[in-house]
């Protein structure tokens, strides 16, 4: 197990290098320039600018700028600063992360919950009405894009029935985030309970099912123990990539109900040509990422013992 | 979000679905190749039927908006106002669906705007495939150190959250017309089908009809090309129209983020409706249904397909 994980870590550390050069050069081409933006129309004196430029190494070779971006975040977990405000991004990212971590939780939390328990239900009736209906409205939730669905209930619930409030103004309530919540949720809430659904159905012809109902277990203890256990495996490594999928999602969903999280603040700083927040934050999902899919790969040991890692 | 297209559960059994050699056929039953039994299976499919009309129809209407309105979609008539009600009764007509806050045909911008998703969700996927296609044929073909540095390079682009990447780079250009959108999609979309075609490249290349071309002396462009491409193609093509809706999707996304195509386009309609729902919710909800409609016609079509090719469904 423990080898499995180091080499696990060792194959992570190219993927993430690769991927944080790739997300600094596609950055660093936008044509904008942060030192310039701070000035407005009026410009500055070049001087200024090129003091500026200075002080944020923004003259150097851009690969020169990664290796010390890079050398910044290892050595000092320092992300940069955040040239219109002065702030460092860990700053900005302390104030952004936890009101998308809570959206994120709650939405991951909806989707675990309503999706696994429509796909077990209509994997345990597979083939028949209520299987076809979960089918049939699982692909159409797949099928409305985000936002018009967030537009869609925010008319429906919050302007014409006034049940909810329309946007989030304390990102704390679990109330106010209920909305958001379901919104960014439904897609991968859809996926779960199809990929439930043909795994339980698969499964449910299992030798090992029929063994336990013939030696007279309740019904519930089969479904629960036996069945589920072993339908888990495609469902926990999609949810695994699914959390920077609803991280990336959230920039949409924040947009639309007014949320100050980190999809708000990216969606700012791309406005704003703002690279370094803008790297310091996708650095920070692709790690959240890559963690996550590696818990992923150590979950199959604890669902399915057959599986080692020599 | 191409990811997301993974509904099944997983590739092994998609990849089992290539393999043409399906345990000795029936013996009095005409043996009918893979696709002549999926097209069986197919012709009475609802789903199948269902979905394929709804796309020919959005095809016409992309090819010949002409035929369906004679209004042009960019005038707009400020008289008109979006203080005018649709008038459902007057089918076909430009106030049929009722004007925009520009005093434009709602009706004239949903028949236009089709153009731009089909164009965007094709262009998109036939870069995907061909590029995803040649990568994953290369790295599983070939295996060892090709295959790991391709791999890597597929983590490495599968690592940047979808449209986070396509945002950024689309920002980039100021001028966006549909080659760039399909560009910066494809961009980030390739690596989910070049892992398709990997594992199905990996499945085929051990089959004996390989080993027998190889031992026949093929060259290797002919083994990739007449032996192990044609073995491949259906998980490819399951996965390349299930993608196609959600470019199409995307695309929509893309342009309500006010960085989609410029010019007529659902996405960029549901974004201005979006501000007027409370007052005139037809401007918003006519793409918006269109839009749905034509991501479920292609997810339903893929779907459809998949379970026809796949022998363990029936």
């Amino acid at each position: 197990m423990g080898r499995y994980v180091a080499r696990r870590l060792l194959q992570m550390i190219p993927v993430f290098f690769g991927t944080t050069l790739l997300i600094f050069l596609m950055v660093y081409a936008l044509p904008g320039d942060p030192v310039q933006g701070l000035f407005g129309d009026k410009g500055g004196s070049p001087q200024v600018i090129a003091a500026l430029r200075h002080e944020y190494g923004l003259d150097q070779n851009i690969f020169v700028q990664y290796f010390n971006y890079m050398k910044g975040i290892i050595l000092h977990a320092d992300f940069g600063t955040q040239v219109a405000s002065g702030r460092p991004v860990t700053d900005v990212l302390g104030d952004a992360f936890p009101v998308t971590l809570r959206l994120g939780g709650f939405a991951f939390a909806i989707e675990i919950v309503i999706g696994i328990s429509l796909g077990v239900f209509a994997g345990l009736h597979a083939g028949r009405a209520a299987d076809t209906a979960v089918l049939l409205i699982t692909l159409l939730l797949i099928s409305v894009p985000v936002f018009v669905l967030g537009f869609l209930l925010k008319w429906i619930f919050a302007d014409e029935l006034r049940w909810l409030e329309p946007n989030v103004n304390d990102p704390s309530n679990y109330g106010q985030l209920l909305m958001p919540a379901i919104v960014l949720a439904t897609a991968s809430l859809a996926y779960v309970s199809r990929l439930t659904r043909t795994s339980i159905a698969e499964n449910m012809r299992a030798d090992y099912v029929r063994t336990a109902i013939a030696k007279g277990l309740p019904r519930r203890r089969v479904v629960t123990v036996h069945l589920m256990r072993n339908s888990m495996i495609p469902v926990v490594t999609y949810l695994g990539t699914d959390i920077g999928a609803l991280l990336g999602g959230a920039v949409i969903t924040e947009g639309i109900f007014n949320i100050q999280g980190i999809g708000g603040t990216i969606y700012q700083s791309l406005v704003r040509r703002e690279g370094t927040t803008l790297v310091g934050l996708v650095t920070i999902l692709v790690l959240v990422y890559l963690v996550a899919s590696l818990l992923v790969d150590l979950l199959y040991a604890v669902l399915d013992p057959r599986i080692r890692y020599a | 979000m191409p990811d997301l297209t993974k509904t099944d559960v997983g590739a092994p059994d998609d990849v089992s679905a290539g393999d043409p050699a399906p345990q000795p056929v029936a013996k009095a039953e005409k043996a009918r190749s893979l696709w002549g039994d999926a097209w069986q299976d197919l012709r009475r499919n609802k789903i199948f039927i269902v979905s394929s009309v709804l796309i020919l129809f959005l095809l016409t209407i992309t090819f010949f908006p002409g035929w369906f309105t004679s209004a042009n979609p960019a005038y707009g008539d400020l008289a008109k106002h979006y203080l005018q009600k649709p008038q459902l009764g007057k089918v076909f007509s430009p106030e049929w669906l009722g004007y925009d806050q520009q005093g434009r045909s709602v009706y004239a911008r949903l028949v236009y705007g089709a153009r731009t998703s089909i164009a965007v969700g094709f262009g998109t996927t036939v870069l995907v495939t061909v590029t995803g296609g040649l990568v994953g044929m290369i790295a599983g073909y070939f295996g060892g150190i090709i295959d790991s540095v391709l791999s890597r390079l597929v983590d490495v682009f599968f690592g940047i959250p979808f449209l986070l990447g396509t945002m950024v780079v689309l920002n980039s250009f100021p001028e966006r017309t549909a080659w760039v959108v399909i560009g910066a999609l494809g961009f980030f979309g390739w690596t989910q089908l070049a892992r398709v075609m990997r594992g199905a490249v990996i499945t085929t290349k051990q089959a004996d009809y390989v080993q027998a071309a190889k031992a026949l002396g093929a060259g290797t462009p002919r083994i990739l090309f007449r032996h192990i491409l044609p073995n491949t193609l259906a998980p490819v093509i399951v996965v390349a129209t299930i993608s196609l809706g959600v470019y199409i999707g995307a695309e929509a996304t893309l342009s309500f983020l006010g960085l989609g195509l410029n010019g007529v386009s659902w996405g960029n309609d549901i974004s201005d409706g979006g501000a007027q729902i409370r007052v005139a919710q037809w401007i918003m909800l006519y793409p918006s249904i269109m839009l749905t409609l034509t991501v479920l016609a292609f997810i339903m079509l893929g779907e459809a397909v998949r379970n026809a090719l796949d022998p363990k469904t029936r």
